[in-house]
């Protein structure tokens, strides 16, 4: 099965091309020109990859300063660097381009196209991102100046004004902040204006829009989604440069300006983006459940209408961050109703993962534990996004270290694993090796034993009455063994991602030749060579279902019988 | 205030008691000393168990679907892994049904119909609650790092300790907070009594209380607000009548001026502090730190930093920055013998 050539049309691999060994400076070289959706998509992962490892190093600052009460590790000043960097970083220098760098590399290969819609436009995105993130980075040196201590942001990733109008953040630190997320807003625009043209005007012939990968369909959305979510945040970014350089009074409430206006643009950008997030990771599950369950996804429609359902409500939530900052009654109700209606399409994505399992042969391949992984803390996540919708219950758990645990169980329970997943799925594509599966089970395991013993026990702090964004807590709140609990959590899961890190260096070299098509899948891009070559595919490649290779393997028994 | 009760709420209501002594058991397991947890699950005040009901509730119902959503997927995925004797071959391909999925959007939508209905009730029963007459009102005002109490009808301003009379379900006695910020973003949130709300400046908000159980109940500034958000702490005094009645009226005297101590005052007349403190009948009249009039009356200094004993004063007073890194009070460079003489004139103001 690993070497078999697929005879899909435009599949035949006719120059098996390597290229001549070339002087490190060349290849550097060609990876800095490069306009490859492929090699660009790598540069995302990789870039994720190495803030993934910086974020978690100050996560685990954290985790270490809050061990016991009254700890010395990290003073508060840093402490609150800490926290508004992972928060920063995480979100836009992990979370974003990591997803986007995976449909870079995927969404022109699934849909049997050559490159994106606007290659050059794709590098520049890349290196707007890239940039935003140095720059972001940059403010521990010059935050105060070359010639004083560094200083990192330290605001909260919210950054709720006033307290970053320059009468409370001197210096440059909320500057470099601001400006960090205005240059990577710009690049992240550009890649969903990219995903939007390619996968509307670049598919194979038989390709509609209904046949395409439930993944291809997520970005869609996710990058129609980004559009209208980046905007209001790059709006309000500007707004805070010109209250910081050029004497605006936009969120001067000394001048009358308004702290009110900063929350809500923060969270009509906010909250979307958690489903620009974890869409993506849907759309990971999406492939990578029904090909270890050998069973087609099941409802296909439905699933692509909950996406888009979700996409719009998900407009329409934003205050449920608000409960507490003194809305009427009325105004509390309607984002009651509106949060808890996104219950209803993401209940309905988990039935449709739980019945394509229904009936199947489910092999346990690392891709697939972290999917089932996924879909147990997807579940708790959604439901104690529920808990928190209900607003009174929220005016206790708000701004509490529940609120964080629910978090959390998204970003990392939900989105996380699947991005882990889709690394064990795709990296053979990517390199043409596996990466090993030993390393791969003890880096599920250990992650998954480290994720339940930091969140799961959050939750009960939230309970007892303890907030976010303190850098230490009074011995007698009760909260001590529980903390000391949760780091001891985070440091296994931060063992866990040293291990996936060596596998993913070692297995380059020493992995398994994985061959074009290594888990049996059905999508276009296991009908490409392993790495694919520049062109992708040496003719255009025709579908006639969702699941091609499958109408390949199976001729007696294709999908394009039972598709309407 | 007087509430209906149905037979069903009083079911809850024991419901709730039962958990809430099993959650308080569980925390007292956990805690570390005797003194009150900021626990939800121990409310001692109408807005607070209001919540707690409807929580249990809600988490009745999603841990109900958590049980039947979570078995069927552990059961698929224990039954449907693949065998050793699998025979290769691919399992029946199913693409969908539109009767199941018709199924599995109309149950959540009635849930969602349950728990949106329940919820919008105890909104407008916390939130529109009407006003007593006999409510006390108090100005509550966030600094970064502390909290300024202001009871207009009494004339009284204090600092970081809030005190309050008792109420009780026959003849109600509110305490409603309205909430005004200084500078930054802060929250009001003692866990027992109620919810939080912020405290946002250009932006008042109200929020009420109203404690069954004398007591003290404890809390802290629940919004980020800069480098010392973590020492922003709350104490809530929660009294008799009697008791409540005494301590407003040593609040209102104006500051002791025991002769003995007149050093000590004339250093803090004479220094920077008058800038930012005030103590009614000196000429210390600033509004910028804490009113210190009867400091001596509180159990802590430096909003809950530490507790309010000589030493710890004399510490704060030589160097602010070793209590509480970042606060905002500068150290005044006075010499040991200076601050001896002002911690001793401090300790008199009670």
């Amino acid at each position: 099965m690993a070497d078999q050539t697929l005879p899909i049309p435009g599949s035949i691999d006719v120059t098996p091309q390597r290229r001549s060994p070339s002087l490190l400076i060349e290849s550097l070289h060609e990876w800095v020109v490069t306009v490859d959706h492929k090699r660009l998509g790598i540069l995302y992962v990789v870039y994720s990859i190495f803030f993934l490892l910086v974020a978690g190093a100050e996560a685990l600052a954290i985790r270490i300063q809050l061990a016991w009460p009254g700890n010395h590790f990290l003073s508060p000043q840093v402490y609150n660097r800490m926290f508004t960097m992972h928060g920063t970083t995480m979100v836009f220098l992990v979370g974003m381009p990591i997803l986007f760098g995976f449909a870079n590399y995927l969404v022109p290969l699934m849909i049997g196209a050559r490159d994106m819609a606007f290659p050059r436009l794709n590098a520049f995105s890349f290196w707007l991102t890239a940039f935003g993130g140095l720059l972001l980075y940059y403010s521990f040196i010059g935050g105060f100046g070359l010639y004083g201590m560094g200083n990192a942001p330290d605001v909260g990733w919210f950054a709720y004004a006033p307290l970053t109008a320059r009468a409370f953040s001197p210096g440059h630190a909320t500057d470099y902040w601001a400006l960090a997320l205005i240059v990577s807003g710009f690049g992240t625009l550009g890649t969903a204006i990219n995903i939007i043209a390619t996968t509307l005007s670049m598919r194979c012939r038989g390709m509609t829009l209904l046949r395409m990968p439930l993944f291809v369909w997520l970005m869609l959305v996710v990058s129609g989604l980004t559009l209208v979510t980046i905007t209001p945040l790059t709006a309000a970014q500007i707004m805070l440069v010109i209250d910081r350089y050029l004497g605006g009074h936009f969120f001067d409430t000394q001048a009358g300006g308004s702290a009110m206006v900063w929350i809500h643009f923060f969270w009509i950008f906010g909250h979307p983006e958690v489903y620009v997030l974890v869409m993506p990771a849907f759309g990971i599950a999406s492939e990578i459940i029904p090909v270890f369950s050998r069973k087609a996804i099941f409802g296909y429609p439905a699933m692509v209408a909950a996406s888009v359902g979700i996409a719009f409500v998900s407009l329409g939530v934003w205050a449920h961050h608000m409960f507490t900052v003194g809305m009427t009654s009325v105004g509390n109700t309607f984002f009651v109703l509106s949060t808890m209606l996104v219950g209803i399409p993401t209940g309905i994505k988990i039935f449709n993962w739980l019945a394509t399992i229904w009936g199947g042969k489910i092999r346990f391949s690392t891709p697939m534990l972290f999917c089932v992984g996924f879909l147990f803390q997807f579940l708790i996540a959604g439901l104690t996004g529920i808990m928190l919708s209900v607003a009174p219950w929220d005016w206790q758990l708000h701004n509490s270290y529940f609120v964080i645990a629910h978090f959390h169980y998204v970003l990392v329970g939900g989105i996380v694993f699947n991005i882990f997943a889709a690394i064990y799925y795709w990296y053979p594509k990517v390199t043409g090796r596996m990466l090993s599966e030993t390393l791969g089970k003890w880096h599920f395991w250990l992650f998954a034993i480290g994720f339940h013993i930091t969140f799961d026990t959050m939750h009960f702090l939230g309970f007892f009455g303890m907030p976010r964004s303190i850098y230490t807590y009074e011995p007698d709140r009760g909260w001590n063994h529980l903390n000391f609990i949760i780091s001891i959590g985070g440091m296994i899961q931060g063992i866990a991602v040293l291990i996936f890190a060596w596998n993913l260096f070692h297995s380059y070299f020493r992995g398994k030749e994985a061959g074009n098509d290594p888990w049996d899948a059905w999508t276009l891009e296991w009908a490409a060579p392993s790495p694919p070559p520049e062109y992708n595919f040496a003719t255009d490649p025709v579908v006639r279902s969702r699941r091609p290779l499958w109408d390949l393997k199976h001729p007696e028994d294709p999908d394009w019988k039972y598709e309407a | 205030m007087i509430r209906k009760q149905s037979a069903r709420t009083i079911r809850l209501r024991r419901l709730l008691v039962f958990w809430s002594a099993i959650a308080c058991l569980r925390s007292a397991a956990w805690a570390d000393g005797p003194q009150a947890t900021p626990n939800i699950f121990a409310p001692a005040s109408t807005p607070a168990s209001s919540i707690l009901g409807l929580s249990w509730f809600v988490l009745a119902i999603t841990g109900g679907i958590f049980l039947g959503v979570g078995g069927m997927l552990a059961w698929a995925i224990v039954r449907y892994r693949v065998r050793d004797t699998d025979d290769g071959s691919e399992p029946a391909q199913i693409y969908g049904s539109t009767q199941v999925e018709l199924a599995w959007t109309v149950i959540p939508i009635l849930i969602v119909v349950v728990l949106f209905l329940t919820t919008a009730r105890i909104i407008f029963a916390v939130q529109d609650a009407p006003k007593p007459r006999a409510a006390l009102d108090v100005t509550v005002v966030g600094h970064q790092y502390w909290w300024e109490f202001r009871y207009p009808k009494f004339g009284i301003v204090t600092a970081n300790e809030l005190h309050v009379p008792v109420s009780n379900t026959r003849a109600p006695q509110p305490t409603y907070l309205h909430l005004l910020s200084a500078d930054v973003d802060h929250s009001f949130w003692v866990p027992q009594l109620a919810g939080k709300t912020d405290l946002i400046p250009n932006h008042p908000n109200d929020t009420w209380i109203d404690p069954l159980h004398t007591g003290l109940y404890v809390g802290q500034c629940a919004q980020f607000c800069g480098v010392e958000h973590a020492k922003m702490l709350l104490r809530v005094y929660v009294e008799s009548p009697d008791d409540f009645a005494a301590w407003v009226k040593q609040q209102q005297q104006p500051g002791n001026q025991d002769p003995k101590v007149a050093a000590g005052r004339h250093i803090f007349e004479t220094q920077a502090c008058t800038n930012c403190h005030r103590i009614t009948g000196t000429a210390a009249t600033g509004t910028f730190g804490p009113d210190l009039t009867h400091l001596a009356s509180r159990a802590t200094i430096a909003s809950g930093a530490a507790l309010n004993t000589p030493e710890n004063l004399h510490a704060w007073i030589e160097d602010p920055d070793n209590l509480k890194p970042g606060a905002l009070m500068p150290a005044m460079q006075l010499n040991g013998e200076q601050i001896d003489e002002l911690v001793a004139y401090l300790t008199t103001l009670h």
